[in-house]
């Protein structure tokens, strides 16, 4: 067990590292590193929703992106109401609080979760893979063409909303705020992964039919999985917009699906802070080598086949030795 | 009649070859019942279509109360059919501990009374399966069908490829659950560990039930004809 001891110092690192980093940038008056470790901090978060359907379920999902944008889209539209002072619909005001966003965004996540798994999860392998991404390009074509909420040129909130005692309009505020919910959402997934949910969901990975003959119900409990792991992305996707005050398709789009994934893989597949390596590597590359050249994608690209054919565990398999996925 | 099990007429078809033409089997309550027969003649192919691995036909697939044959394999497991697969088939990336808890359900099984029960269970909790010997995957197996509280318990080949002071673990192990009461529908091809443990033994040639008794009264003509002995 010595490699698990030695995750656990990697997992100490990262976290420590996600805080230390802005702390010092605050320290030092760098706003623009804050926004980049609490961009981190939320891409994380929907790392570890998508972890625990990819990495404990074995469920490769390339539309989570859907989930994603449309917590993003909660928060835009909520607030867009909350400022022109209309209804949503049916006289339901907007709002400007966030707990209250958070928790529409989760609970509309986790139904949307919950009807596309049910859907999909029908089917494994390729097919899984490629009905999730088609029910998230109808959502993203959808939102490109409804006016209503601008469609194409999405949808601005220009005061971020409200967190109590909170003032998130300070960047260094939204990051605490932000890194408080991550560590809550991986110590969340900790738990799944250590109780009897966990290893149910984990012995279908490995075998359904075998486990289906212990009396697990293979269905039930991947569909289980998937919305909880819609949710978690959902939540991130709400807090996103509030980061960049800013909805718009892209969210939704496939190439999002592909970042969230691509998070999982640099970091680490099933691992517990894979999401904040993998998220962090990522933000990295955008922005150190996105300043050196426009094809920055190109060399992430290269990094990640380098991964995914030598170091299969990711960064954290890389430093903490393989794991059950190897 | 109180009987746990009920087969009757199974049929299985491997696509378009016909593997079992009507097996009759029957587990009464805390019975343990033998299923005996050559390699190939169908012990393990009637387990899985009994546990609804595979498609079949019966006149009669009862269990509890319960006709199975609509259900699906893992309802089946949870009516209280805990088997223990031919060839141990433990979860390789999962912990001893995470195994067994995997399946559970509530009763009188738990964590702490299987690694009671196999202390080499509790010993190596955290490892994973796939690091344990056979003896102790084998332990696990039924250590995890136990963890679902059966009311039948189905060991198909628990023996097999053991060195012999493991089996005789093993065997000591299955004539204490059935000391407890507990069902058990058995595959053995070691008939001299098998038959004092059991109360009635069915014998399959070619898919079909044969000949059906107590183990004291299987004759020589059907242990030469049926068995190879």
């Amino acid at each position: 067990m010595a490699d698990a001891r030695r995750e656990t110092i990697v997992n100490i690192v990262l976290a420590v590292a996600l805080f230390v980093v802005p702390a010092v940038a605050y320290v030092i008056d760098e706003p623009f590193f804050i926004t980049l470790a609490t961009r981190v901090a939320i891409l994380a978060l929907a790392g570890v929703g998508l972890n625990l359907a990819l990495g404990l379920g074995g469920m490769v999902s390339f539309g989570h992106a859907a989930f994603f944008g449309l917590g993003g889209y909660v928060a835009g539209v909520l607030a867009h109401h909350a400022f022109s002072g209309t209804p949503v619909f049916w006289g339901i005001p907007g709002t400007n609080q966030m707990i209250i966003i958070w928790i529409v965004a989760i609970v509309l996540s986790g139904m949307l979760a919950a009807i596309i798994g049910a859907l999909s999860l029908r089917t494994s392998g390729i097919f899984f893979i490629m009905i999730t991404l088609a029910f998230a390009q109808m959502l993203f074509f959808f939102t490109l063409s409804w006016p209503a909420y601008g469609g194409e040129d999405g949808l601005p909130i220009f005061v971020r909303n409200q967190f109590p005692g909170l003032n998130t309009m300070r960047i260094w505020e939204l990051f605490l705020l932000s890194y408080a919910v991550l560590m809550i959402a991986i110590l969340l997934f900790r738990m799944v992964r250590n109780a009897r949910f966990g290893a149910a969901l984990m012995a279908i990975r490995q075998n359904p039919d075998r486990a289906a003959a212990l009396g697990i119900s293979p269905f039930g409990v991947k569909l289980a999985a998937f919305a909880l792991s819609g949710m978690i992305t959902g939540l991130a996707g709400a807090m996103m917009a509030d980061l960049t005050r800013f909805v718009s398709p892209a969210m939704l789009a496939w190439q999002m699906s592909g970042e969230l994934i691509v998070i999982i893989i640099l970091g680490g597949v099933g691992r517990l802070f894979g999401p904040v390596a993998g998220a962090g590597i990522l933000v990295a590359f955008e922005v150190f080598f996105g300043g050196i050249t426009e094809h920055w994608q190109f060399w992430l690209g290269l990094v990640l086949l380098g991964v995914v054919l030598f170091a299969r565990g990711g960064l954290i398999g890389l430093i903490a030795g393989r794991d059950r996925h190897g | 009649m109180n009987a746990l099990l009920q087969i009757d007429g199974l049929q299985v078809f491997y696509g378009g070859s016909q593997a079992l033409f009507g097996v009759e089997l029957e587990v009464r309550e805390g019975q343990a019942v033998a299923l005996l027969g050559r390699n190939g003649m169908g012990k393990t192919t009637t387990i899985h279509a009994l546990c609804r691995m595979l498609p079949s036909r019966a006149q009669t697939l009862r269990f509890a109360g319960r006709d199975l044959r609509s259900l699906s394999s893992y309802q089946v497991a949870r009516l209280g059919v805990g088997l223990v697969p031919e060839g141990r088939r433990c979860f390789p990336n999962l912990t001893v501990t995470e195994n067994l808890i995997a399946a559970a359900r509530p009763g009188a099984w738990t964590l702490e009374r299987v690694q009671e029960f196999f202390p080499r269970l509790g010993e190596r909790e955290n490892q994973y399966a796939a690091t344990l010997s056979g003896g102790e995957q084998q332990m696990l197996a039924i250590g995890r069908a136990l963890m679902t509280n059966p009311r039948l318990l189905v060991l198909d080949e628990a023996t097999e490829g053991l060195a012999p002071v493991i089996r005789s673990e093993i065997w000591a192990a299955i004539a204490a659950l059935k000391q407890e009461g507990l069902s058990i529908l058995l595959v053995d091809k070691s008939l001299a560990d098998l038959l004092p443990l059991s109360d009635h033994c069915v014998v399959l040639e070619r898919g079909r039930t044969v000949w059906q008794g107590p183990p004291e009264g299987i004759e020589e003509e059907v242990k030469t004809q049926y068995l190879g002995l």
